[in-house]
């Protein structure tokens, strides 16, 4: 059968089980747009209004779904405009395919018109890419493209087509399976039983020990086993905050977040412990503190899917490459069931003296309070999308996800912006689900242009503005750190309610506590995307805090200025 | 200390520039890499010699072997390997010194491959050791040019681990 390269490509993704897609047309790519004008009734192409959008959105539908996300962007301006979301799942370990388009073959390397290295930007960022030269390797590439972006440790890859290549008519008898020399993601799947075995008598020889989940548990789709395991060992649970909504955190076993912004119990309960049992986590700097004093007394036993994990930040004792769900169902089966009480006790007792995610009453509005509001009023059921700063933390302290797999954070790159195009992806991925995009007025205004796309398409995204009229992470920053002085931490905001409206969206306004209510239960009952703009209280810090350069040990739960404020 | 590297790669446009990429990200020291053909059809070999600690060079061979197109990868330090290197010397020689130089390349089992009016080519094989002392030797005479291959290493004895999966005709199993 002849086709031509744009129609294997679109095959593929059809063959892969994509409905969505996210991109950007430009000239390069003009000849895979006009095939995709004929896969319309397969292939749903929603047009973002900039490329970083369009990976974020394919970052969010790919967290959400456990499938590959697609994003799409011409050669030049378009694929520099994707670096960022494609750097944000290299960091976060999303799987994403990113197809850009390229000059033609005979203007490569002549600096043609929009003519970007292409490969050359992304290699760094990609678990691998692609640079195709001829029609003919499209269905092995493609193939690999895939299964490289959704085995093993995920991420995204990037196959770069030149123009000329997507217009080119070859013989196509379908797709080949991938055979990959140096890539063997399988091998290691299963725990090897003799690590098992060590892990259980570590387990056993410990009268401290954390469970510290991370990201892993949800591409494992470990929830199960992990409470399982949490439960027959009686061993509190610890998440990252990538690990936010892999365990329910009203389980009596389960304390939170761990790290720079973790609970203060959470924190003192790693720092003591004899045995951190980590999990699908990668001992990132935002979760250990200062690492010369990192957990100094405890024994580690280390599961990751990525063998150059173990090791990498810290000396592990046992370190198991495989996937999470056999391995803890492994490690569930070989221990007897345990008891750690009077462990558990203690961090309780910690917890009760040192309530991390208690609120102050307050006439302001706290944006804390405000987290809790959207907590209680979508029942706990909603998927919570952050962006970065502040509101990203208090999203992920103060709303308590019991339900798997519905909080999402640019966590790794930390990238500004991520929330709304990602909540889009979401809202694709999961359409039966409520999604709140929980944003700062800094953050929104990196990507607010898809207001467009929510209008276009009707995507029901519940937009919270959590508006400090600041960077307020910035602010927190230099008012510790900086002797308040404040450089380019205040912002001079649009009217975010008209801007809604600009784009044909209800915009609601709260600045009481009592008209915060009144919003966020019009937003829920509105059918389609809002945009509630959530004035709080400009100078709320987030606490608790590990400063940078401390340990977990030095977690502060607050300080002197604002102490004062509530004296 | 010195680690010596061996890895076998698929012989893509592209590759040398993922591992020169993740030597750069991660900081590692290189010292030397020499790369060319192997016996295999389509996977090249590279010897690649880092400065690293233990744990170092534990993390510069696994982040290493998460390239795609990396087949195979051992890091060969602590076992029993052969190692050599070549060089090229144009030392300057005027007729009264070229019979000195001469004596002492021999010594080396150094070649001569090229002589001109003043200078002479010396090509010398060995370890890296015997090509430093070599070089020194001469440096007094003039060195006008050096240029050093790069270590290439192999294992004694048994043959390398073969990669993962083997490239082969015909459908996967
Ligand atoms: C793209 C990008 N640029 C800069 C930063 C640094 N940064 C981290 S948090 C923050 C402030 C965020 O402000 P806002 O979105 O209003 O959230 P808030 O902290 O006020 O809740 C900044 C500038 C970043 N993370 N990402
Ligand atoms: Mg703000």
């Amino acid at each position: 059968m002849k086709r031509t390269g744009a129609e294997i490509i679109l095959d593929s993704l059809v063959a892969h089980g994509v409905h969505s897609v996210f991109g950007y047309p430009g000239g390069a790519c003009l000849p895979l747009y006009d095939a995709l004008y004929h896969y319309q009734d397969r292939l749903n192409h929603i047009l973002v209004r900039h490329e970083q959008g369009a990976a974020f959105a394919a970052d969010g539908y790919a967290r959400a779904s456990g499938d590959v996300g697609v994003c799409i962007a011409t050669s030049g301006p378009g694929v520099t405009n994707l670096v960022t979301g494609i750097a944000g799942a290299h960091m976060d370990s999303v799987p994403v395919v990113a197809l850009t388009g390229q000059v033609p073959r005979n203007l490569l390397g002549t600096d043609g018109f929009q003519e970007t290295d292409a490969t050359g930007v992304m290699l760094p960022i990609t678990k691998h890419n692609w640079l195709v030269m001829n029609a003919e390797e499209l269905p092995r590439v493609m193939e690999e493209a895939f299964h490289i972006a959704n085995t093993g440790r995920k991420g995204p890859v990037q196959v770069d087509v030149p123009k000329d290549v997507f217009l080119e008519e070859v013989e196509f008898d379908g797709f080949p399976p991938p055979r990959i020399p140096g890539y063997n993601p399988d091998e290691g799947t299963q725990p090897d039983p003799t690590q098992v075995r060590a892990a259980a008598e570590v387990i056993y020889g410990s009268e401290k020990p954390i469970i510290l989940a991370g990201h892993g548990i949800h591409y494992s789709d470990a929830y199960d086993e992990l409470l399982a395991f949490a439960e027959k060992a009686n061993i509190p649970v610890i998440t990252t905050l990538h690990g936010v909504s892999s365990f329910p955190e009203s389980h009596e076993l389960s304390f939170g977040m761990v790290g720079m912004h973790g609970n203060l119990y959470a924190n003192w309960a790693v720092d003591r412990a004899d045995l951190l049992i980590a999990l699908g986590m990668r001992f990132d700097d935002r979760v250990t503190g200062r690492l010369e004093d990192f957990a100094t007394n405890a024994r580690i036993i280390h599961v990751d899917i990525d063998p150059a994990e173990i090791g990498k930040n810290v000396a592990t004792d046992v370190g198991i490459v495989a996937d999470l769900k056999p391995t803890i169902r492994a490690l569930t089966d070989e221990i007897e069931r345990l008891d750690h009480t009077p462990w558990v006790k203690q961090i309780c007792q910690w917890r009760e003296d040192h309530p991390s995610l208690a609120i102050r009453e307050t006439e302001i509005v706290l944006p804390q309070w405000v987290i809790r509001q959207i907590y209680h009023i979508t029942n706990g059921e909603a998927i919570v999308v952050t962006d970065v700063g502040q509101a990203q933390m208090w999203a992920a302290q103060h709303f308590w996800y019991d339900r798997r797999n519905t909080f999402f954070s640019s966590g790794g790159l930390g990238a500004m912006g991520y929330a709304f195009p990602a909540s889009i992806g979401v809202k694709y991925a999961r359409p039966n689900e409520q999604v709140w995009c929980i944003i700062g007025d800094g953050g929104f205004q990196m990507t607010l242009q898809d207001l467009a796309v929510v209008r276009e398409h009707d995507v029901d995204v519940k937009i919270a503005i959590i508006n400090n009229n600041h960077l307020g992470m910035i602010r927190q920053w230099q008012t510790l750190f900086y002797e308040s002085r404040f450089m380019s931490a205040k912002l001079e905001n649009p009217d975010f309610v008209k801007l809604a409206e600009a784009y044909g969206i209800p915009g609601l306004r709260a600045s009481t506590k009592s008209d915060v209510v009144k919003v966020l239960k019009e937003a829920e009952k509105i059918p389609g995307p809002v945009l509630m703009d959530l004035v709080v209280d400009e100078v709320e810090k987030v606490y608790p805090m590990v400063p940078a350069g401390s340990s977990l040990a030095e977690t502060i739960e607050g300080d002197e200025v604002e102490e004062a404020r509530y004296a | 200390m010195r680690h010596v590297i061996i890895v076998d790669v698929e012989d893509h446009p592209g590759v040398l520039n993922r591992i020169a990429s993740l030597f750069r990200k991660r900081a590692y020291n290189i010292e030397s890499l020499a790369v060319g053909h192997s016996h295999r059809p389509g996977i090249s070999r590279m010897t690649i010699v880092v400065a690293a600690d233990h744990n170092e060079a534990l993390q510069v061979v696994k982040q290493l072997d998460k390239l795609i197109e990396v087949v195979s990868i051992t890091d060969v330090t602590e076992q029993r390997h052969v190692s050599r290197e070549m060089a090229l010397a144009k030392v300057a020689a005027p007729e009264m010194k070229r019979t000195e130089i001469l004596q002492l390349a021999n010594v080396y089992r150094a070649q001569v491959v090229d002589v001109s009016p003043g200078s002479i080519i010396l090509e010398v094989t060995g370890d890296e050791d015997k090509i430093d002392s070599f070089v020194e030797i001469i440096r007094p005479y003039g060195i006008l040019e050096l240029t050093r291959t790069g270590e290439v290493a192999m294992v004694r004895g048994r043959a390398m681990p073969t990669p993962h999966v083997l490239v082969e005709e015909g459908p996967a199993a």
